[in-house]
């Protein structure tokens, strides 16, 4: 019945039964020592910390693939059964407009990727500039879906009640050398569209979400949270930009060009 | 010396001198504002309790008021419209604000960082984010509730719910989301958890089962949970533009609804059974004082059940006109994943042999479980047997079938788990007779409420049936009367687990004597667990480890 | 079924007087009792099992009998056991399941047909001899029925629980479920899918009655029109005979004997026409052209109903010669009537 004694003093007993760990936190690589302000009680080390964080973005990263997921699929499945709405409604979009921000997107992709490297390196003042030039090209990635946007809007091709088949019936009367479309393929076109948007547009509101985190990042890294070696956020975020960026060539193909030739 | 000690759980000696540490998770900050703002993994697990008994109890009351509806044949306590929004929200609510979250946010959340011997989990500030989307969607709910309800069945089947029902639909499926993100979170951050703050020297074969089908169940939740989202925002979306993704008559397909649906709500039903799996080994092993037997194999079977779960999805879709190819295979797959489940049962009866048995509360709510859940499992093998789930299929056979599995089996194995560490979360001990008593009513009338389903169910009544032919009556007469016994059952535990925050008897560290980590520190713990990180050096469910640490505890004190 | 009369007598009679099992009223209902007493037994044997490993290890190894446990750490004899033997078991279940599914889904090649159209919430049969009926079903004792099913709405689900038989009613499909009545009486018929407010009262009853009742019925419950006929005048107010002559120079494909053949279309595809592919076909046609006829037919959606499609599908697959389809041309030219119908795949049909 002794061991009941152990128990009055709770202390007393974690220290026999653990041994003590060197608290690894505060004694990095070199051997310098470095206190983190970010360091996080929790982690036994900085290094756990940093490695947890990506995970923790890896898996999210994955979470947001099976969110995508299930539109592609949407989109797999109806243009194998309405081909030829889905081959012409392909092509009244915009592929110049779809290029250039494919294009912008890998610059912007490019500067974030810069950014990491110069937060890495701790230097602030590139690593605000090329934040600053991501966020410019994030946004004009948007103002460019912004006049696409515009562009279906006067065509009448935002599903909806204001929706018009008119331009896939009669191809001709709109100067397109398409072959017309059945009424009933025709109504097809809808369906292209509607996941046109619903795909572009998620991705568009994934961009929004980035933009706005990297105004706050900015600010922190102008304020230089970022200088001194702590540069897991910046890390992150840069995985989220880049999996934006990969969704995007991902879509840009299956909506723009692959059913660029008709096969008629 | 070994007499000794295995007694102390009989006795819980070390109560009689038990004191409760005055620094703990508890009384470390005061004020409310330190509970919504906490980081603590145990403060939010807590948080977690409370809100999801608070929607516990609705849930349960549309069921009473179900069950009393279809007391008689005839429609007459309440209109068809008021019935059908009974069911949906009884539905909605125990699945995505109930049963979903029980095991992993509260008891995962309060003691996977314990047993692995970590601080905290590794993304506390997410875990708070993860209580507050669950906020959100229950507050949701309830407002679609309180503006009138929803009535397209849990399912929100389509074309039905785009187009044919004029309720509030998208104020129940903007919750559904919300709360779906709150379950991605927990389940990210249990995996991130689990593979990157275990303590020095706690390998993955070292781990308790519990975090292993904790662990299992947030690879569904992070993977199937999104797809879930896009379906419900295709849902929302066709309902505000009404564009024909899902409407046959714009050429949508609304069997592709079904695929996405299915495609996560198959797997839901793992996230809710895996974790209450995991909390029956603990259970199991403790009061027998035995290690787990086949430890490999009930770890692996849990990650097996994960990814078969991934695959038979169809399975809920036979009658709807899957080609018959996919009809086999989808069959085929969901026969291969009744095997790993029936491999746990097996290997839970044997962790009983040769063990030194008690029959505390969680015993007897773990045995309950074993055998609801193994009538719940293999009445699924005839759901998934093509020709049987023919006539099966929607009628109350189903309903009594995952009652079985979810209310049987999960519900009994969360109950196990409050009362096996209620202990450790609160200080305090439950009064253990009332406490068997509520065990045993909920037993019986379980029993009582959900048997003479199956047999409605094969004579063909139909689920959500507002109205049903006289013949059927007497069944449903004792199905209702079960139900208020497992009524009382519930309100029980809710009643003196209450009572024992104030006045139970203090339980001391180990009042189990188990061998788990949580186990070898405070109870309740510190707000940092653990004073100096654990080295572990012994085996999950070594008790051998534990009476030998013990005898030297009483050498070294004495 | 390998168990013995007395017992099945027992187990299906017997508690069917009690009302705790429900009639065998059709040829596949033994088939599915079967394996349902199968499963059954396996389920009590399981649980039986389970309880006897836990209540005797209970009570050998109490604390009382046995305090000091001895630890195990498994056994992998035992386990693979266990994990061989009810894998064997669900395999056994699955083929069982299997062929039981193709028994209750493959309908008999001499089933007569019976259209269903499910709609909130009623449930309209429709005979081809004419005779409809709403929230009934009148079919003979002994003869394999087919009902072909479309809903008009949402999902529903035509169950008849004494017949063991049940599928899915879609909207913009045809699903089929067959069944060969027993026994005359009457049984219920339930939607079994959840469609809206009066889901509970979609609900109907299945009449059985013996041959001889089933064609006094048949003549005293017509309309007087057949559903073929009905079809044939809708096919000349929407003016299908236009294209759909089956003169040499139709610009629409020839009707007469094309159901149940193999059609070859512009995009290369086989199809067997069945009534499935007409349906569609009428809809759709753009996504039906036979070979060798340009993509002209306009489409039926929203312009025919459920019924209407029934109607054309029933005539179309009673086309045997284009006799009458011609004369109800030349009169409606001769009327100067003829509305312009393009056509292909199959059948087509004009707005009224």
């Amino acid at each position: 019945m002794a061991n009941t004694v152990a128990h009055t003093n709770p202390l007393d007993k974690v220290d026999h039964l653990e041994k003590l760990m060197p608290h690894e936190s505060i004694i990095n690589e070199e051997g310098e020592h470095v206190v983190l302000p970010q360091h996080r009680h929790h982690f036994e080390t900085e290094e756990q910390q940093r490695e947890a964080g990506s995970f923790g973005m890896w898996l999210f990263l994955l979470t947001e693939i099976m969110f995508f997921g299930g539109m592609f699929f949407a989109y797999l499945l109806y243009r194998n059964w309405y081909y030829p709405a889905f081959v012409v409604s392909s092509n009244q979009l915009n592929v110049g407009m779809g290029a250039a921000n494919t294009a912008i997107l890998i610059t912007s992709g490019f500067f974030m990727a810069l950014g990491v490297w110069a937060a890495e390196v701790r230097k602030k003042n590139l690593l605000v500039l090329m934040l600053i030039l991501t966020t410019v090209f994030g946004c004009a990635f948007l103002g460019v879906k912004y006049f696409e946007y515009k562009e279906k809007y006067e065509l009448h091709h935002i599903p909806g009640s204001s929706f018009s088949t008119a331009m896939f019936t009669n191809p001709g009367a709109y100067h397109l050398k398409e072959e017309p479309l059945a009424p009933d393929m025709a109504e097809k076109t809808q369906i292209f569209f509607f996941l046109y948007f619903a795909m572009t547009g998620m991705h568009a509101l994934h961009m929004i979400i980035g933009i706005v985190l990297l105004f706050w990042l900015t600010w922190r890294a102008h304020k230089g949270a970022f200088s001194s070696g702590y540069v897991a956020p910046i890390e992150n975020f840069g995985l989220y930009w880049h999996f934006v960026d990969i969704v995007w060539l991902f879509l840009f193909p299956l909506l723009y060009l692959i059913n660029r030739h008709p096969v008629h | 010396m070994s007499t000794q000690i295995s007694n102390t759980i009989v006795l819980l000696p070390d109560q009689a001198t038990a004191k409760l540490p005055k620094r703990n998770y508890i009384n470390n900050e005061h004020g409310l504002l330190s509970w919504l703002l906490t980081g603590d993994h145990k403060r939010i697990a807590m948080l977690y309790l409370i809100s999801i008994t608070f929607f516990f109890f609705i849930g349960g009351a549309f069921a009473g008021l179900i069950r009393l509806e279809l007391l008689t044949p005839a429609p007459d306590l309440v209109s068809s419209d008021t019935y059908n929004k009974f069911f949906t929200m009884h539905g909605i609510i125990m699945i995505f604000l109930f049963l979903v979250p029980s095991v992993p946010a509260t008891l995962g959340n309060f003691f996977i960082p314990i047993m692995i011997g970590a601080k905290d989990l590794a993304f506390p500030k997410i875990n708070l984010l993860s209580w507050y989307l669950y906020l959100i969607g229950g507050t949701l709910t309830l407002t679609a509730l309180v503006l009138g309800g929803v009535d397209t069945g849990w399912t929100f089947t389509t074309p039905l719910s785009t187009h044919y029902l004029n309720t509030h639909v998208i104020t129940a499926a903007s919750a559904i989301f919300i709360a779906g993100f709150s379950s991605i979170f927990t389940g990210l951050n249990f995996i991130v958890t689990i593979h990157r703050m275990r303590a020095p020297g706690m390998t993955w074969f070292r781990m308790p089962l519990f975090c292993w089908s904790n662990y299992a169940a947030s690879i569904l939740m992070v993977l199937g949970t999104p797809v879930l989202a896009i379906a419900i925002v295709l849902v929302a979306l066709e309902r505000l533009v009404g564009i024909g993704v899902f409407d046959p008559a714009k050429g949508g397909d609304p069997l592709l609804f079904q695929h996405l649906f299915w495609f996560y709500s198959h797997p839901a039903v793992y996230i809710m059974i895996l974790p209450g799996m995991g909390v029956i080994s603990e259970v199991i092993s403790t009061f027998s004082r035995k290690r787990v037997f086949g430890y490999t194999a009930v770890a692996f079977s849990s990650v097996a059940i994960a990814l078969f779960g991934f695959f038979v999805w169809a399975h809920h879709m036979f009658i709807m006109g899957v080609s018959n190819y996919s009809a086999l295979v989808f069959s085929l797959l969901t026969m291969l994943v009744a095997v790993p489940s029936a491999i746990k049962i097996f290997n839970w009866a044997f962790t009983l042999q040769k063990g030194s048995i008690t029959f505390e509360t969680p015993m007897l709510y773990a045995f309950g479980f074993m055998g609801l859940f193994t009538i719940g499992g293999l009445t699924g093998v005839f759901l998934g047997s093509l020709g049987m789930d023919i006539h099966l299929t929607e009628t109350y056979f189903i309903v009594a079938h995952f009652h079985f599995v979810m209310v049987g089996g999960m519900l009994m194995a969360f109950l196990a788990g409050i009362h096996f560490w209620w202990p450790k979360m609160t200080g305090r001990m439950y009064p253990e007779s009332l406490s068997k008593l509520a065990a045993v009513t909920t037993f019986i009338g379980f029993n009582l409420t959900f048997l003479p389903q199956f047999i409605l169910g094969y004579l063909g009544m139909p689920r959500r049936y507002h109205a049903y032919p006289q013949e059927y009556q007497v069944l449903n007469v004792l199905s209702t009367a079960g139900a208020t016994v497992l009524g009382v059952g519930y309100m029980l535990p809710l009643l003196y687990l209450g009572w024992s925050l104030k006045y139970g008897a203090i339980a001391g560290d180990n009042p189990w004597q188990a061998t788990g980590l949580e186990w070898q520190i405070q109870s309740p713990p510190l707000t940092e667990n653990f004073v100096t990180i654990p080295i572990v050096d012994y085996e999950a469910y070594d008790y051998e480890w534990l009476e030998k640490k013990q005898r030297e505890e009483v050498t070294t004190v004495g | 079924m390998g168990i013995s009369p007395v017992l099945w007598q027992f187990l299906v009679k017997w508690l069917h007087n009690s009302a705790l099992f429900p009639a065998e009223a059709s040829t596949i209902s033994p088939y599915t009792d079967a394996l349902y007493f199968f499963l059954l037994l396996m389920t009590v044997v399981g649980m039986l099992l389970v309880c006897v490993l836990v209540f005797t290890f209970s009570i050998r190894y109490r604390r009382e009998k046995h305090p000091v446990a001895t630890q195990i750490e498994g056994s992998t004899l035992l386990e693979a056991t266990w994990t061989i033997i009810p894998l064997a078991i669900f395999l056994v279940t699955f083929v069982w399941g299997a062929l039981l599914y193709f028994r209750i889904y493959d309908p008999p090649a001499n089933a007569m047909n019976i259209y269903v159209v499910g709609k909130q919430w009623m449930w309209k049969a429709e005979h081809p001899g004419g005779q409809h009926e709403i929230n009934a079903l009148h079919v003979p004792a002994g003869r394999p029925v087919q009902l072909t099913m479309i809903s008009q709405d949402v999902f529903h689900s035509f169950s008849i629980p004494d017949f063991r038989v049940k599928r899915e009613v879609i909207p913009g499909r045809y699903t089929t479920v067959w069944f060969q009545a027993t026994d005359p009486g009457t049984y219920h018929i339930f939607c079994t899918q959840y469609c809206g407010t009066q889901h509970s009262g979609m609900i109907g009853e299945v009449t059985v009655l013996t041959p001889d009742d089933y064609e006094k019925w048949t003549r005293q419950s017509t309309s007087g029109m057949s559903l073929a006929q009905n079809g044939e005048r809708l096919f000349a107010s929407m003016g299908c005979n236009a294209c759909h002559s089956g003169t040499a120079a139709a610009r629409g494909p020839n009707l007469a004997g094309v159901y149940g053949s193999k059609l070859t279309l512009t995009n290369g595809n086989q199809v067997l026409v069945n009534d499935a592919y007409l349906r569609d076909a009428i809809l759709n046609p753009s996504e039906h052209v036979t070979a060798g006829f340009a993509p002209i037919m306009p489409t039926y959606q929203g312009q025919i109903s459920e019924d209407g499609l029934i109607d054309l599908v029933e005539y179309i697959k009673n086309l045997q010669t284009n006799y009458r389809v011609q004369q109800t041309q030349m009169t409606s030219e001769s009327d100067k009537a003829a509305p312009q119908t393009p056509t292909e795949g199959t059948t087509e049909t004009v707005k009224p």
